[in-house]
């Protein structure tokens, strides 16, 4: 269905101001998407052990990179947040936490979850 | 005034296709991520390096295995349904979603096949 309507619509999603709750919403969906694309590359990492020592070898010059490194600093924070977001949203599922102040107070506790939990990963993980 | 039925006049409201399977099989998929993921990362912070005897050893665990194993597919699942969402949301027109949806079902369909595979061909010590 092609449109070309002239009448005015309603208005676009970047006419309004965001707010924590849109924000951490679809960035559960952008995280999601990430995190698809990290399956399929903790896909390739497998296969490249399973191919034996020179290939595995062979690969560290992409998994062993710095570029990987900061690759996967971004996906261990998609996974924490879309794990930790993730609860919250299986917590409204059951019915808990609808209330405005109580789905803020959830939304910033997820975002700091998020950054301590990637932090301590990447330290505990590559330091 | 219609001549349709009160039935058939509710049969043609809406186009949910399935009913509730999809949502709940995304949180099912979503409970079960809980626990394996944060498995994996513990996992992945207990290793002492990453190089490829260390790597093996692990994989050939059984019990690292069988959670790896359950990690691919069940993540690989909940990526799937997840991407369908969006796909369903943000494709336009019936043709490219269709075709989109088809190639990203088989595309988590290989990747888990492979995946497994290759844990399978590690565990059973193929890899040395």
């Amino acid at each position: 269905m092609t449109s070309q309507t002239q009448r005015p619509l309603s208005p676009h999603l970047q006419i309004y101001r965001p707010q924590l709750t849109s924000v951490l919403s679809i960035l559960h969906r952008a995280t999601g998407v990430a995190l698809s694309v990290g399956a399929l590359v903790l896909v390739a990492w497998l296969v490249a052990i399973a191919a034996g020592p020179a290939a595995y070898y062979q690969s560290l010059s992409f998994f062993g990179s710095a570029w990987f490194k900061l690759l996967t600093a971004g996906w261990a924070f998609c996974g924490f947040y879309h794990l930790g977001n993730g609860i919250r949203h299986l917590a409204w599922d059951v019915g808990w936490g609808f209330e405005l102040s109580q789905a803020y107070a959830s939304g910033w506790a997820v975002t700091a979850f998020s950054f301590v939990a990637t932090a301590l990963f990447l330290v505990l993980a590559f330091a | 005034m219609s001549l349709k039925t009160p039935l058939g006049r509710v049969l043609g409201l809406g186009s949910a296709k399935d009913g509730t399977g999809h949502w709940w099989a995304q949180r099912l998929s979503a409970v079960a991520l809980v626990p394996l993921s944060l498995w994996f990362a513990a996992a992945l912070v207990a290793l002492p390096d990453f190089s490829h005897p260390t790597l093996t050893a692990f994989l050939a665990g059984p019990l690292n295995g069988a959670l790896m194993i359950l990690l691919m597919g069940v993540l690989l699942y909940h990526s799937k349904l997840g991407v369908q969402v969006v796909v369903e949301d943000y494709v336009h027109g019936a043709g490219l979603k269709v075709v989109t949806l088809v190639l990203l079902t088989l595309v988590h369909l290989a990747l888990g096949v492979v995946g497994i595979l290759a844990i399978l061909r590690v565990s059973f010590g193929v890899v040395g």
